[in-house]
């Protein structure tokens, strides 16, 4: 760890010092999540979200692992298959919902974990290497959602997956090749399922691998604040263990509590109801959509509806590509000095006024079908998000006048539990 | 570097973007709107209240007997109902004899291979065997019925919006078409051959009316009102969609129970460990 007064790993039984000596992986723990990690003091709610993002994968992967035992990846009992699972696997209809709202719950707590690295800048500088890797995180979760969504061969996996593999086939010159080579075959059917399934299978353990590096790249500068204000002293942290176990344990409570109001008394309120339709080819749905998770990004690529040099379906699919790809370029793009958005006044009402309800706008438009007013709203909304990042936060970042930053991590908390004894006393 | 680039690239989509919302508001300011019929005299479902709905939900043993009969004796003779088995019966308080002689004589027999010939026969049902579909195949179901397949009916409740409520509706709603329907959609005349129903998306469907009052005769003396049929099967699908909904429940209430246990003593052991650091 950084910080030179991090407490150091001291071993007491005879075997765990023998350990230490041969394989220093108590050590590693202690300085990743144990007492050795020095945290600044003054972190608030929104710094529990990694943590609980983490249980959420674990979860995914614990249920996902004993309900592969029971799949099917054939398009003729796929869908047999998981009415198997619901019916007739011992505690199958717990698994198969728990990782159905498990998916959401970890896009929930994810969007809140980008949501605080959006407004306390956690991309800036020293931490663009944990932003980035957070980006690759997301991805990787994207697609695994995705091809989690096709397996249970409904409708709306098979129509989803029709519409999504499809979006390749905009690319000019090679995206119908690509578009065959990548479903294996002219429309989904048993090759893309099956390789669907190996993929979906294999994306989590890839996930975890870069969560270990995303983690580890955070120890090295070690955690941000919402001061945004460096460390400057010993003063200014406390050890990971216990304070922030406690804090993370409570945190779970909650995650898990939501979870399973979800799973117990909702489990297909997330869900659309044509996926305990089989897969039909020969049968569209009405409205197609995806899972509620990407519907922001399904608003942006319906928003490009005419033609303006590319086709507008090739620009649909570039602004939703875009709409992602541009966030790895945010370190560079916001170059204010200031960290927290608590002490950006500017940059604090575009956030708010301005990203937020534009998201959950696109969300909304993303979800409901092709037709007017969505699409228009959609297009102001996709409108509005280009310009946020690109134009208004670079321009923010050169014109904003911050406000004065506390002195130290310390004196702020100090201040705070002043303020808040004053009328007591 | 990154900045003009970024700026340059934002003008680009932000251009595009309103470049299209500009042709979506001339057309929306000069093509006149006329909603589909569909759109105008597309009902939602109606309000009714299941004892299987809200966190204490529990299915009412008689009413799922209830819905079996219905569904044995009308829906039965054109709706699959492949994912359940005769088996599963007992899970709604039929006994073992019961369920064995409602598979022996259930009016479609299973498909099977004469063990003498090889060839293709069916036999009497058993409680392991799923419940026999009434078609052979899709091409037979579509001939006999208008062209339309009628939906296998074991996941029905589940796959469409509120299932149960939809159901209800549709089986409650049929009517005659609405009069100033024809005279503002006078191409929307109900073909013939379907059945002008306000509760289903496109308003028309090829399935009859299939329940009318005193269509079953109850063995536990409830009237046999069209509403009750209507409510009895509803639950009987919703059953056979979701089986384990109650012990789903019971579950749900204890995982809860633990778990604001569990979050209660882990916010006492995070305020009585960070309490020497909270203070000024």
């Amino acid at each position: 760890m950084s910080f030179p007064w991090a407490q150091q790993y001291e071993p007491k039984a005879p075997f765990m010092r023998y350990l230490d000596e041969k394989l220093p992986l108590p050590r590693f723990v202690y300085n990743a999540v144990g007492a050795g990690y020095a945290v600044p003091r003054n972190l608030n709610y929104f710094w529990n979200f990694g943590v609980l993002a983490g249980a959420a994968l674990m979860i995914q992967i614990v249920t996902g692992i004993v309900l592969a035992m029971h799949y099917r990846s054939d398009g003729g009992i796929a869908f047999a298959s998981v009415e198997h699972i619901m019916r007739d696997v011992n505690g199958g209809w717990f698994l198969r919902y728990a990782h159905a709202n498990g998916a959401s719950m970890f896009f929930i707590v994810t969007y809140f974990h980008i949501f605080r690295g959006l407004f306390y800048s956690s991309y800036k500088p020293p931490r663009e290497v944990v932003w980035l890797l957070g980006l690759v995180i997301f991805l990787l979760m994207m697609a695994t959602a995705f091809m989690g969504y096709v397996l249970p061969w409904g409708q709306m996996s098979f129509w989803g997956a029709q519409v999504i593999t499809g979006l390749f086939s905009a690319i000019p010159l090679v995206g119908d090749s690509l578009h065959t080579l990548l479903l294996g075959g002219f429309a989904p059917d048993n090759a893309a399922l099956n390789r669907f399934f190996s993929l979906h299978y294999l994306l989590p353990f890839v996930i975890l691998g870069v969560i270990i590096l995303h983690v580890w790249a955070l120890h090295i500068p070690g955690s941000s604040n919402p001061t945004g204000v460096d460390v400057k002293g010993p003063q200014d942290t406390v050890p990971f263990h216990p304070y922030y176990t406690a804090k993370d344990g409570f945190g779970l409570g909650i995650f898990l509590i939501v979870f399973a109001l979800l799973t117990f008394f909702a489990p297909n309120a997330l869900g659309h109801a044509d996926n305990y339709i089989q897969a039909n080819p020969m049968s569209t749905p009405a409205h197609i959509v995806p899972e509620w998770y990407f519907w922001p990004f399904y608003a942006i690529l319906r928003a490009f509806t005419v033609d303006f040099i590319l086709p507008a379906k090739l620009w649909g699919v570039l602004a939703m590509f875009g709409s992602i790809l541009l966030l790895f370029f945010l370190p560079w793009l916001d170059t204010s000095p200031v960290r927290s958005g608590h002490y950006r006044p500017l940059f604090r009402k575009f956030f708010w006024f301005g990203l937020i309800p534009c998201v959950l706008i696109l969300g909304y438009c993303g979800g409901s079908p092709a037709e007017e007013p969505y699409v228009m709203i959609s297009q102001l909304a996709t409108a509005y998000y280009f310009a946020h990042f690109l134009i208004i936060l670079p321009i923010i970042s050169m014109v904003e006048r911050p406000l004065p930053l506390p002195n130290s991590i310390t004196e702020s908390v100090l201040a705070k539990y002043a303020a808040h004894a004053a009328p007591a006393e | 570097m990154v900045r003009p680039l970024g700026i340059l690239a934002g003008i680009g989509f932000v251009a595009v973007v309103l470049w299209s919302l500009m042709w979506g508001v001339v057309a929306y300011v000069t093509e006149p709107h006329v909603p589909s019929v569909e759109k105008a005299y597309h009902l939602h479902p109606k309000e009714v209240a299941f004892s299987f709905e809200g966190p204490t939900g529990k299915y009412d043993r008689g009413q799922l007997q209830r819905g079996f009969q219905v569904y044995k004796e009308v829906c039965a003779a054109c709706h699959s109902l492949k994912f359940v088995a005769f088996r599963d019966l007992e899970q709604i308080g039929f006994s073992k004899p019961e369920v064995k002689a409602i598979a022996k004589n259930w009016p479609t027999e299973t498909p099977s291979i004469n063990p003498a010939t090889g060839e293709a026969t069916t036999r009497k049902s058993l409680p392991s065997d799923y419940f026999p579909a009434p078609y052979p195949n899709d091409v037979a179901a579509r001939a006999a019925n208008n062209n339309a397949v009628p939906p296998d009916q074991s996941l029905l409740a589940k796959a469409r919006e509120e299932g149960p409520h939809y159901i209800y509706s549709l089986l409650t709603g049929y009517q005659t078409q609405p009069a100033d329907l024809l005279k503002k959609y006078p191409e929307a005349k109900t073909p013939e051959g379907l059945h002008y129903n306000p509760y289903f998306p496109n308003l028309n469907l090829a399935m009859a009316p299939p329940l009318a009052a005193d269509q079953v005769t109850y063995a536990d003396g409830t009237k046999a009102t069209l509403d009750q049929e209507a409510k009895d099967v509803v639950a009987f699908l919703t059953w056979a969609a979701e089986p384990k909904l109650e012990v789903r429940h019971t579950v749900g209430w204890a995982a809860l129970i633990y778990l604001l246990i569990f979050t209660g003593l882990a916010f006492a052991a995070y305020k009585t460990i960070w309490a020497d650091k909270k203070k000024a």
